[in-house]
């Protein structure tokens, strides 16, 4: 049985920086994680966007067109790529996280991933409906 | 028993990332992508403004946009700690937690601007 205490357990040999590159699976593992700067950026970028509808008509227009300008198109497929990546493995993930149990028997995952994807379904084309109408 | 934050933060990191998982992808696909680019014709400046500046809108915003900052700053802690090798613990998450609650007052100060 180990005796390691915290202290021991500092010395513990270094791990590459790039050690997820050796692998599919390390690397996709990185990849999702790495989505957080992306919805960190898109959070900023849709506050950006609601800042210039509240300075007025020629704001929001300005805005529209700095959106079009190529690097920020680039770099909004990007990070629309990595949200996509976060809402498929998030949704998959959940019913390892979360064991739902209706009337004493368990929800089957297929069912708690359907749902995810209704609830998607069903806000998307809410906001669509909402901005468009 | 003894008080501790990190269930709290694991908690909020889920409660964020089912929001960003629902609400983003339609959010980016239409705001960054479709309008900018002429794909779906962008919502005129009245319509779009009466929708912003509409106090639920706020409300719901800056829950969606702190929950998705919080649970950004949660997973980016561990990318630093687990995925780059950053060993300093404190330090990382101060940094992490402190961008998510200054990203918190811009969102508040920025929605206001346009209610």
């Amino acid at each position: 049985m180990s005796t390691q205490t915290q202290e021991d357990l500092r010395f513990h040999r270094r791990v590459p920086v790039l050690w997820w590159i050796r692998k599919r699976s390390y690397f996709v593992f990185v990849m999702r994680e790495l989505s957080s700067l992306f919805i960190a950026w898109l959070v900023l970028y849709l506050l950006l966007f609601v800042r210039s509808v509240g300075r007025g008509e020629q704001a929001y227009e300005d805005f529209l067109d700095w959106a079009s300008s190529p690097w920020l198109v680039v770099l909004n497929v990007v990070a629309f790529a990595f949200v996509v990546l976060h809402t498929v493995t998030w949704f998959s993930l959940t019913p390892q996280a979360m064991v739902l149990a209706v009337r004493g028997r368990r929800v089957p995952p297929a069912a708690i991933i359907g749902a995810q994807y209704a609830g998607l379904v069903v806000v998307s084309a809410f906001i669509l409906w909402l901005v468009t109408r | 028993m003894k008080f501790r934050v990190e269930p709290f933060l694991w908690l909020a990191f889920s409660g964020g990332g089912v929001m960003a998982a629902i609400f983003l992808p339609v959010l980016t696909f239409l705001f960054a992508l479709a309008f900018p680019l002429g794909w779906i014709d962008p919502p005129d400046h009245d319509h779009i403004a009466a929708v912003v500046g509409h106090p639920i809108t706020f409300l719901v915003l800056l829950g969606l946009f702190s929950m998705m900052l919080i649970h950004a700053a949660h997973r980016f802690r561990f990318t630093l700690y687990d995925g780059l090798q950053v060993k300093h613990r404190a330090l990382v998450a101060a940094a992490c937690y402190g961008g998510a609650v200054f990203g918190v007052f811009v969102a508040l100060h920025m929605l206001g601007s346009a209610t």
